[in-house]
C-alpha cells in the first residue's frame, strides 16, 4: 500500500547535500532559505564561526538562486542589467555586481561567473526570473535557465581550505587568485571552483551536477578531516560576512521590488557600493537616478562602528548627542560582539550629512527578565573589521 | 651604558604589557629577557620538528578583553578559540562527558546522579555571582586599608558598597567561599564523586594545596572567573600557543616604540640614593632609567636581585617568607596519531576539547599527600588537551601535540636533587597514568618534554615553579599581594614597581597586572593613563 504524505507540496525542500548535513546537524537546528530545510547551525554557531576563522567549514549554497545566461546577446543582456561593466570581467573571472530598478534602488546583489564569450551564470539570494526576462526583453539570442536544481553547490571557506582541495587533488588550485575560476575533471564531469565566498576569510566554492553532490561533499570531508573541516549554518555566516563587513537582504537592504514604502529601500551609494557603479559603460538599468544621487549624494550612508562595551547594538538608534535625546540620526543594521576582533561591531545606515558627527548608540538589551539601556560611544572605522592576509595570498598559506 | 624611561625585566606577557601601556604613554621604555626567547611562561617553541609546544601555560580565560581590545591584539596576530567538551576520567570505569550544549549537559550529569543535575544550576548561579564580583575589582588598584589617602578610601568604599549588596547572607557565604576547602564547599552541592572531583578540579591547579586544604575554594574560583567572549568559566586556545599571547603583546609594544631585549639577564638592580636608577646585566652592562620595573616574582626580586642592603628592614625577610611553591608539572608529547580512550565515543567534539585523570577526591588527595613528602604522586592528577586538535599551525597535519599539567610534582624531592633520571621517571609517572585509559597510547609517542617545578624555575625564572608567582591564599590576595602594605604595585625602594603575576590579582595569563603596574607608573610619572577601565560591568 502506498501512502501519499498530504503535506508533501509544503513540506521543505532538501539539498543534495541533505543526507549527509542530517547526520552532522546534531542539534536538529534547522530553518528554510528559498524552500530548501536550512540548517541555523549544526553543532553550535559559535563553533561554527571559529571553523571559519581557525580551520575550515562547508556552507550549503544549493538554494542559492543559479541562472545560466546563454546566447550571444548574454553580456549586452546582464550588462544592461547590472552596474558593473562586465566587458571588463575576464574569463573565468567572478565579478560581484549589484542590479537596480530605473529608479536606482537596489533590487539584489549576486556574482556574475563569466564561464565563455556568451555564457555566464548569476548567482543570488533571491529568485530573480522575472527580472531576467524583463532585462532580457527585446534581445534575440539569448536563453535564460534556472539551475538552481541541477547543481550542487558547497563553498568551503577558512585557513585550511585551500589546503583540504590540495589534499582532495585539485592540483593547482593554490594558483587561483580571488575570484578566479577553475575547472577540474572528476569522474567524467566537471568540478568547478572559484575562489569566492561570503565570510571575508580563504575560501572557495565548489559547482558540480548534482549527481555527483554527495561524491564530493564526501572527497572533501575526507580531505579535510584532518584540518577540522566542519559544515555552517546560517547563524556563523551572519557573524563571518558581518566581519567582512558584507550586506546582507533584509539587514543592510530592503530589496526593492519588495519594498512598499518607496523610502525604505537603498541606492548602491548609501550601501557604499558606489565602487560597483560604472557610468563610463552603456545604458543600464537604474543610470539616470543613479547620475542623480551621485550627484546629490545619498541621503543614508552605511557605515562601520566600533561600538563601547560589550552589548550587541541590535535595533539601537544612532544619535550625535550623548544624552541620546534629539533627534535620531541613523540606525543599526547589524552588530555582534566579534570574537576575532574583540570589539563590539555594527553597520549602521546614518544619514550622510551626519556621518562624521560624534555618535552614540542606544542598546537596550535584558537580563533575567529585566531590561536595561546603555549608552555607548560609536567609533567609525573605515575599513572591514576581519580582513586577513591569506584572504588575499597567491597562493595561500597552508592554515 | 644606555638610558632609557623604564626598564622592565622580564619579557613574560605582564612585562610586555607593562612595556605596550609605558611605551603607548611615550616613555623610552626597554623590557630586558634573560632567555633567547620571550613569553615566560606564555611562550610557545618548536622543541622537535614540525611541533610546537606552549611550553608551560597551556589554555586561557583571564586575558581581559578590555586589554586584548585596547592593544589591538587581533591586528597583532592573536585570535582566541574557546574549546568545546571535556571528559573526566573516574577511577574506575566511570566517565564524565562534558558537553557544550546546556541540555545534553544536564542529561549526562542526570545519567550520573539527578540530585546533581538539578543542583549544578545553583551551583553555577552561586559561582557566578562570586565571580562577577571579583571580576570588577581585576583592572582596579586594590586600596590600602590602612591609609586615609581620598583615593585609597573611596575605593573601599567603593569595594564596601559591592559587597554589602550582595546581602547578609551572602556575605557570610562569601566569607567562607574564601576559606573553605574546594571539597567542603562542593559537599553542599553535589554527592557524586566523579563530579565533585571534576568540580574540585581547578582548585588544586598551580597551587600546593590539596582538595581538602581550606584556600582551595578561592583558587577553584579564580580558574572560573575568567571567561572567552563573554561566556564565563570558559577556556579557549590561542591559535598558535600561548606564545602567540605574548608575541603578539610584544608586537603591539613594539609598535609603540618599545625595545625588547633577548639574552639579556639582569644582575642586580642599581639604587642609588635609596632610588632604583637602573641594572647591571649579567655581562656586566649597565643600563640607567629614571623607573624600573620588575616582572619578576616577589621572592626573586627581592632575595636575588636585589642588594638586602638597599631594602627596608623587613622586605627581605618578607620575600623570603613568601609563600610560592611550586606543586605542578607540565608534559609535553607529540604523538604521531589522536589517541582513544577506553569508554569514550568517538564523538569529535568531546575529543576537541580537554582531559581530565581526575579520578575522585580520594586520588587527588592522596596525589597531595605524596607532594608533602617530598615526591611526585605515584597517580597524578592530570588535565591534559590536545590543542591540535583545534590549531592546524602547532603540529604536522594528521599528528598531534597533547599538553599535560601534572599535580603534584615538588620542587625539592626528598631523596635528593633532581636528575635527568628523576625527571624521565615522573614524566613515566605521567605516561602510564594515560596509558591506563588509552592503551596504546605509549606508541603514539614521537618526543616529549618533560618539565618539573626545578625546571620551569630554571627555565623561565619561576621560584620552585609556582605558576601563580605566588600562592593564591587569602593571605596572599589583593592588598595583601605580594605584601601587606605593598599592594598598589610600588615597591619598598622609590621608582621600582612590580608588575608580574605577584601582585594583583594574580597569575592566570591575565595581562591585568602588568596594566594595572602601568596606571600606577604613569600616575606617579604625572602622565596620561594609557591604560583602559574594564568595561565589562553590565553583567
Amino acid at each position: 500500500m502506498t501512502t501519499t504524505d498530504p503535506y508533501a507540496g509544503e513540506r521543505p525542500k532538501l539539498s543534495v547535500f541533505y543526507p549527509r548535513a542530517k547526520e552532522l546537524n546534531i542539534r536538529d537546528a534547522w530553518s528554510v532559505w528559498n524552500g530548501y530545510k536550512f540548517a541555523d547551525y549544526y553543532y553550535d554557531a559559535e563553533y561554527e564561526y571559529f571553523c571559519i576563522r581557525n580551520l575550515c567549514a562547508t556552507y550549503d549554497i544549493c538554494p542559492m538562486q543559479k541562472y545560466e545566461i546563454v546566447g550571444r546577446d548574454a553580456e549586452t543582456v546582464l550588462n544592461r542589467m547590472v552596474t558593473r561593466d562586465l566587458k571588463k570581467i575576464g574569463l573565468n573571472r567572478v565579478a560581484y555586481c549589484v542590479w537596480c530598478t530605473d529608479e536606482g534602488r537596489m533590487i539584489d546583489d549576486g556574482t556574475i561567473f563569466k564561464l565563455a564569450n556568451d555564457r555566464f551564470m548569476l548567482t543570488c539570494g533571491s529568485p530573480c526570473t522575472a527580472w531576467l526576462r524583463k532585462s532580457a526583453y527585446g534581445f534575440g539570442d539569448v536563453t535564460i535557465t534556472d539551475v538552481t536544481d541541477s547543481i550542487a553547490a558547497l563553498s568551503i571557506q577558512g585557513p585550511t581550505s585551500c589546503a583540504t582541495l590540495k589534499r582532495m587533488g585539485l592540483d593547482g588550485i593554490e594558483n587561483a587568485r580571488p575570484f578566479d575560476i577553475m575547472h577540474f575533471p572528476y569522474h567524467g564531469k566537471s568540478l568547478m571552483v572559484s575562489r569566492t565566498g561570503f565570510t571575508g576569510d580563504l575560501g572557495y566554492e565548489l559547482w558540480i551536477k548534482k549527481d555527483l553532490g554527495l561524491q564530493m561533499w564526501d572527497a572533501l570531508y575526507a580531505a579535510g578531516a584532518d584540518y577540522g573541516i566542519q559544515p555552517f549554518g546560517e547563524a556563523a555566516t551572519n557573524m563571518a560576512r558581518l566581519e567582512a563587513a558584507f550586506i546582507m537582504p533584509a539587514m543592510e537592504f530592503n530589496e526593492a521590488l519588495r519594498t512598499v514604502n518607496l523610502n525604505h529601500d537603498q541606492t548602491p551609494f548609501e550601501l557604499n557600493l558606489g565602487w560597483l557603479v560604472d557610468f563610463d559603460k552603456p545604458h543600464f538599468s537604474g543610470r539616470a537616478a543613479l547620475v542623480e544621487e551621485k550627484k546629490r549624494g545619498p541621503k543614508y550612508t552605511l557605515i562601520k562602528l566600533d561600538i563601547e562595551g560589550n552589548r550587541p547594538a541590535e535595533e539601537s538608534y544612532i544619535y550625535n548627542d550623548k544624552r541620546c535625546k534629539g533627534e535620531e540620526v541613523g540606525y543599526v543594521t547589524s552588530a555582534m560582539w566579534s570574537p576575532a576582533v574583540k570589539a563590539n561591531i555594527a553597520m549602521a545606515m546614518v544619514k550622510t550629512e551626519h556621518v562624521k558627527d560624534d555618535l552614540w548608540a542606544e542598546i537596550y538589551y535584558s537580563k533575567e527578565l529585566r531590561q536595561y539601556s546603555r549608552i555607548a560611544k560609536c567609533t567609525r572605522k573605515t575599513k572591514a573589521f576581519w580582513a586577513p592576509d591569506r584572504a588575499k595570498a597567491t597562493p595561500p598559506p597552508d592554515f | 651604558m644606555s638610558h632609557h624611561d623604564a626598564i622592565i625585566i622580564g619579557a613574560g606577557h605582564n612585562g610586555l604589557t607593562n612595556a605596550a601601556y609605558l611605551a603607548k604613554a611615550g616613555l623610552n621604555v626597554v623590557v630586558l629577557e634573560k632567555n633567547d626567547y620571550i613569553g615566560g611562561a606564555a611562550s610557545s617553541r618548536e622543541l622537535h620538528d614540525g611541533w610546537t609546544y606552549s611550553n608551560h601555560s597551556y589554555v586561557c580565560s583571564m586575558m581581559r578583553q578590555a586589554i586584548h581590545r585596547d592593544l589591538d591584539l587581533g591586528r597583532h596576530g592573536l585570535i582566541l578559540v574557546p574549546y568545546l567538551g571535556t571528559v573526566n576520567f573516574g577511577d574506575g570505569d566511570e566517565r564524565l562527558f562534558s558537553y557544550h550544549d546546556e541540555e545534553a549537559e544536564h542529561l549526562e550529569l542526570k545519567r550520573h546522579s539527578p540530585h546533581d543535575a538539578d543542583a549544578m544550576h545553583r551551583f553555577q548561579a552561586d559561582l557566578t555571582r562570586y565571580s562577577q564580583l571579583i571580576r570588577k575589582t581585576l583592572m582596579r588598584t586594590p586600596p590600602e586599608p590602612t591609609s586615609f589617602r581620598p583615593r585609597n578610601i573611596m575605593e573601599l568604599l567603593w569595594l564596601a558598597k559591592k559587597f554589602w549588596a550582595l546581602g547578609e547572607k551572602e556575605i557570610y557565604e562569601y566569607v567562607r567561599f574564601f576559606t573553605m576547602s574546594a571539597a567542603d564547599y562542593l559537599e553542599d552541592y553535589f554527592e557524586n564523586d566523579l563530579i565533585k572531583a571534576a568540580m574540585a578540579s581547578p582548585g588544586i591547579i598551580g597551587t600546593a594545596l590539596g582538595v581538602y586544604s581550606p584556600g582551595s575554594s578561592y583558587i577553584l574560583l579564580h580558574h572560573v572567573m575568567g571567561d572567552v567572549d563573554g561566556s564565563i568559566g570558559a577556556w579557549g586556545l590561542a591559535r598558535g600557543g600561548m606564545g602567540a599571547i605574548s608575541k603578539s603583546i610584544a608586537s603591539a609594544a613594539q609598535g609603540f616604540g618599545a625595545t625588547i631585549q633577548t639574552n639579556a639577564a639582569v644582575q642586580r638592580v642599581i639604587v642609588k640614593n635609596r632610588k632604583a636608577a637602573g641594572v647591571v646585566l649579567e655581562n656586566g652592562d649597565e643600563i640607567t632609567a629614571r623607573i624600573v620595573v620588575s616582572n619578576l616574582d616577589a621572592k626573586r626580586t627581592f632575595t636575588r636581585i636585589m642588594d638586602r642592603n638597599d631594602l627596608p628592614d623587613g622586605i627581605y625577610d618578607k620575600a623570603k617568607n613568601f609563600r610560592i611553591r611550586g606543586s605542578s608539572g607540565k608534559v609535553n608529547i607529540a604523538l604521531s596519531g589522536m589517541p582513544k580512550f577506553t569508554g569514550v565515543p568517538d564523538n569529535k567534539y568531546l575529543n576537541r576539547g580537554g582531559q581530565g585523570f581526575t579520578g575522585s577526591l580520594e586520588t587527588m588527595e592522596r596525589a597531595y599527600d605524596c607532594w608533602k613528602r617530598g615526591r611526585w604522586s605515584d597517580d597524578p592528577f592530570v588535565e591534559s588537551v590536545i590543542p591540535s586538535a583545534w590549531d592546524p599551525t602547532v603540529a604536522p597535519v594528521g599528528q598531534h601535540w597533547m599538553s599535560n599539567f601534572v599535580q603534584y610534582c615538588p620542587p625539592k624531592l626528598a631523596s635528593g636533587p633532581w636528575s635527568p633520571e628523576k625527571r624521565d621517571a615522573f614524566g613515566e609517572s605521567v605516561i602510564s597514568k594515560i596509558e591506563r585509559y588509552s592503551p596504546g597510547f605509549r606508541d603514539l609517542i614521537v618526543h616529549m618534554e618533560v618539565n618539573t617545578p626545578h625546571d620551569m624555575e630554571n627555565k623561565i625564572g619561576l621560584t620552585e615553579g609556582n605558576i601563580f608567582q605566588g600562592e593564591l591564599t587569602i593571605d596572599q590576595l589583593f592588598f595583601n599581594r605580594p605584601f601587606p602594605g605593598y599592594g598598589q604595585y610600588r615597591m619598598p625602594v622609590k621608582n621600582l614597581y612590580m608588575c608580574g603575576s605577584s601582585t594583583h590579582p594574580g597569575g592566570g595569563v591575565s595581562a591585568v597586572c602588568g596594566a594595572n603596574a602601568a596606571r600606577e607608573i604613569l600616575m606617579d610619572l604625572r602622565l596620561t593613563n594609557t591604560v583602559p577601565e574594564d568595561d565589562f560591568y553590565d553583567e
